[in-house]
């Protein structure tokens, strides 16, 4: 241990590819497991919820456009970059979740694992999803699954960032673009994350992430017109109803998640790809 | 009509083939049984005349099928193998291709829908969905959902009216051949086709409860939606509803697929050809009367051509025939309710004021009988109502752009995301704009294509889930 007073870090939400403070000027103290004073954490508002919502829109086309391939080497060069900032990770991880170095360890090992397994699906899923049609008339009918559009997602409330990572990865996989509310309590790895993702190729406005409370910016996600699907992981059970039915508004998908947070270290299936995937069906006649 | 040496002469099919019975019943655990609901008198809206009395279900009777339908599935269909639940399914289809004919008159005369349209594609189309999920019954490992992908129980389906017997096989047959119990509430105004198809599952020796249908309004369709016994709601209908049944199952471990409505742009630039174009445009908006929520109601033209484009459409339009349904040579049959028919009249009188120009086709139209004559609007603008809303109606919307890039801000400017035309000679144009088109079907040179291998299904607020394909069957499985 030196002498040297540490510099501290100010922590800010990530919208459209920067770090503002919240619209709202609000901040919320957050502590380690044993209560101990970690740094305050940016308090977004409906403010930037519909700045992240914009954003995400914003960066819909050119990431929902870029190549399959493309897209998985910009996921991988995040899994790059997340391997390099592991120690961080893994010290945040620790405080935050009260477990010790050797399980954040192995936490962290499985986030970054897991987001290269998510960047390896870009250029897989419309393969195993798609169709060609063997319809009963002279024409070419082929399926392919297509983006959604803007995600709403709620993250996980206890896994600080393999939560986060199995939430988050599967959206930009896809093609779909990302507005993360974090871990209220644990929501350090967030912004670390976040940092990650602004300096690996990601473009602005593809994830978005606001530190705050899923129960005060979960019902302005889920009614937001302009919000396409919506993952309640990170709500509590009591608030899931209000939420599903906002939804129904604009007709939105909402993910059917369990009760209790699920055991993120076991190996995920496709089964949140294909939540945000549509498939698109098109037709031509066949003829000389 | 223009002048033409050509005419026709009645081309009446008989009324007798459809062997329409003076009264219905619900069908309920194998038996028809008299429903403890008011009963409603059919209408035949060619002609306003009463064509049956059917009993409908009370909210007691829904009970009761779902009670069956749970036996049903719990005691014989849900642990059926799958080799012997397609063989029912094929059954469900042989039966409906021989009694085609009758089922297509029916269908005509409770619908008002023309009969080459009921006989050439309602009803082949409705067997076509048995025979091929009959085939998935015992594949289903195959499906790409893991090895032995379960069933999810008693599925509750309400179907709409624009094609009665179609929407019921859409529903009916990838719920069976996934081991899944029906109760099917075919729509008010519309439910002969379907208490005949009961008829069929009997002679199919169906086990009793498998099959379940149940005539009656919204209130019964909504009963069936809030059932606490029903694993899976499947939807057809308008997207107002459809938010109403989302909201009704949010918070429910109900799974839950829609097919809403539509405003579907069908795009066609200056390199099309112009008269398959026009034939295409055509049978995007006025099959089925355009009581179809696919339906190419949205034309969206390259400016250079547009005058082109309106001066042979209004041509071909004037010389489609309106009538009797049941006339072979009528091109477009009747409106199928009053109720409809006043919502249609309602939006092109918005049309009218909020400035567009109407031209409505000089045919002659039947003196009784819910019709409405052919209308194409132009000098559309995208804020207009008759641009915006679904119409349900033999009613076309003609815009016009500039850029491809323009055609498609106007054609994704909606919340719907159903369906999309294409008419250009360009290959490249066509699968750039099929990328950018946000609907779940795109069809280019050429429009209302169905088939029960190619998935089915809507963008945004025309509704989630697919219906057809091996995407389909991801409705009816637990996974």
């Amino acid at each position: 241990m030196s002498d040297r007073l540490s510099v501290t870090k100010t922590y800010k939400l990530y919208i459209g590819g920067k770090f503002p403070r919240s619209e709202s000027g609000r901040s919320y103290p957050v502590s380690d497991a044993k209560g101990k004073f970690l740094a305050n954490a940016a308090h977004a508002s409906r403010k930037d919820v519909r700045d992240a919502v914009v954003a995400a829109r914003k960066a819909f086309g050119g990431w929902s456009g870029a190549t399959a391939y493309n897209r998985g080497q910009v996921l991988f060069r995040v899994a790059e970059v997340l391997e390099g900032r592991r120690d961080q990770f893994i010290s945040e991880v620790s405080a935050c979740e009260g477990v010790p170095a050797k399980k954040a360890e192995s936490l962290v090992d499985a986030a970054i694992d897991r987001w290269v397994w998510y960047a390896g699906w870009t250029d897989k899923i419309a393969t195993v999803l798609g169709a060609a049609n063997p319809v009963a008339g002279p024409y070419f009918s082929f399926t392919v699954p297509e983006p959604t559009g803007v995600v709403g997602v709620l993250a996980p409330q206890q896994s600080s960032l393999l939560g986060l990572v199995s939430v988050l990865a599967p959206v930009l996989a896809t093609g779909s673009t990302a507005v993360v509310v974090s871990s209220a309590e644990r929501p350090l790895p967030a912004i670390t994350l976040s940092e990650v993702l602004a300096t690996s190729d990601v473009p602005g406005g593809v994830a978005n992430i606001l530190t705050g409370r899923a129960a005060e910016l979960g019902s302005w996600l889920a009614s937001h017109g302009d919000v396409n699907a919506l993952d309640p992981t990170g709500a509590a059970v009591a608030d899931r109803v209000e939420l599903a039915k906002a939804a129904a508004g604009t007709v939105k998908r909402v993910l059917s998640v369990p009760a209790e947070e699920p055991d993120w270290t076991r190996q995920p299936d496709i089964a949140r790809l294909r939540r945000y995937l549509e498939a698109k069906t098109v037709w031509h006649p066949l003829g000389v | 009509m223009p002048d033409s040496p050509f005419e026709y002469a009645p081309a009446p099919e008989s009324r007798d083939i459809a062997n329409l019975k003076p009264a219905y019943r619900p069908f309920i655990d194998g038996a028809f049984v008299d429903g403890k609901g008011e009963p409603l008198k059919t209408i035949n809206p060619a002609t306003e005349e009463v064509l049956a009395e059917v009993s409908t279900a009370s909210k007691s009777d829904v009970d009761t099928a779902v009670k069956a339908a749970r036996r049903a599935y719990e005691k014989t269909w849900g642990r059926m193998p799958g080799a012997e639940r397609a063989k029912y399914i094929f059954r469900l289809a042989r039966l409906i291709q021989e009694r085609g004919r009758e089922l297509a008159v029916l269908e005509s005369l409770d619908n008002g829908k023309p009969i080459k349209e009921s006989r050439d594609s309602d009803i082949p189309t409705a067997a076509a969905h048995f025979f091929y999920h009959a085939g998935w019954a015992d594949k289903l490992d195959y499906a790409g959902y893991g090895p032995d992908p379960r069933p999810l129980g008693v599925a509750g389906q309400v179907i709409p009216w624009n094609f009665p017997l179609l929407m019921l096989a859409w529903k009916i047959a990838p719920a069976l051949a996934t081991g899944n119990t029906v109760v099917l509430k075919p729509a008010e105004t519309t439910p002969l086709t379907a208490l005949v198809f009961a008829e069929l599952c009997q002679q199919a020796d169906l086990p009793p409860g498998v099959v379940n249908i149940l005539p009656g309004a919204g209130d019964i369709g909504a009963e069936l939606v809030g059932h606490p016994d029903v694993n899976k709601i499947a939807f057809t209908g308008s997207t107002e509803v459809g938010k109403l049944i989302q909201r009704t199952v949010a918070g429910t471990p109900k799974k839950l697929t829609l097919e809403l409505g539509g405003k579907a742009a069908n795009v066609v630039f200056d390199d099309a050809p112009l008269d398959q174009a026009v034939e295409g445009i055509v049978n995007g908006i006025f099959f089925n009367q355009g009581h179809v929520c696919c339906a190419g109601s949205r034309l969206l033209v390259q400016e250079s051509i547009v005058d082109e484009v309106l001066e042979k459409l209004r041509y071909r339009v004037s010389t489609l025939r309106i009538g009797d349904p049941l006339d072979k040579n009528t091109d477009v049959g009747a409106i199928n309710s009053r109720e409809q028919l006043t919502k249609i009249q309602e939006l092109v009188d918005s049309g009218d004021t909020e400035g567009a120009q109407r031209w409505t086709s000089p045919c002659p139209i039947p003196e009784r009988g819910f019709f409405f004559a052919p209308t194409v609007f132009s000098d559309v603008q995208q804020s207009m109502r008759i641009a915006r809303e679904e119409i349900f109606g033999p009613v076309l919307s003609v815009l016009t752009f500039r850029t491809p890039e323009e055609a498609v801000t106007k054609a994704n400017n909606t919340p719907y995301g159903l369906s999309a035309g294409i008419w250009t000679e360009k290959g490249s144009r066509i699968l750039w704009m099929a990328n950018q088109l946000r609907a779940g079907v795109v069809w280019a040179n050429t429009f209302n294509r169905f088939d029960p291998a190619a998935p089915f299904g809507g963008y945004q607020e025309s509704g989630f889930g697919r219906e057809g394909g091996r995407t389909g069957l991801e409705a009816y499985l637990d996974v």
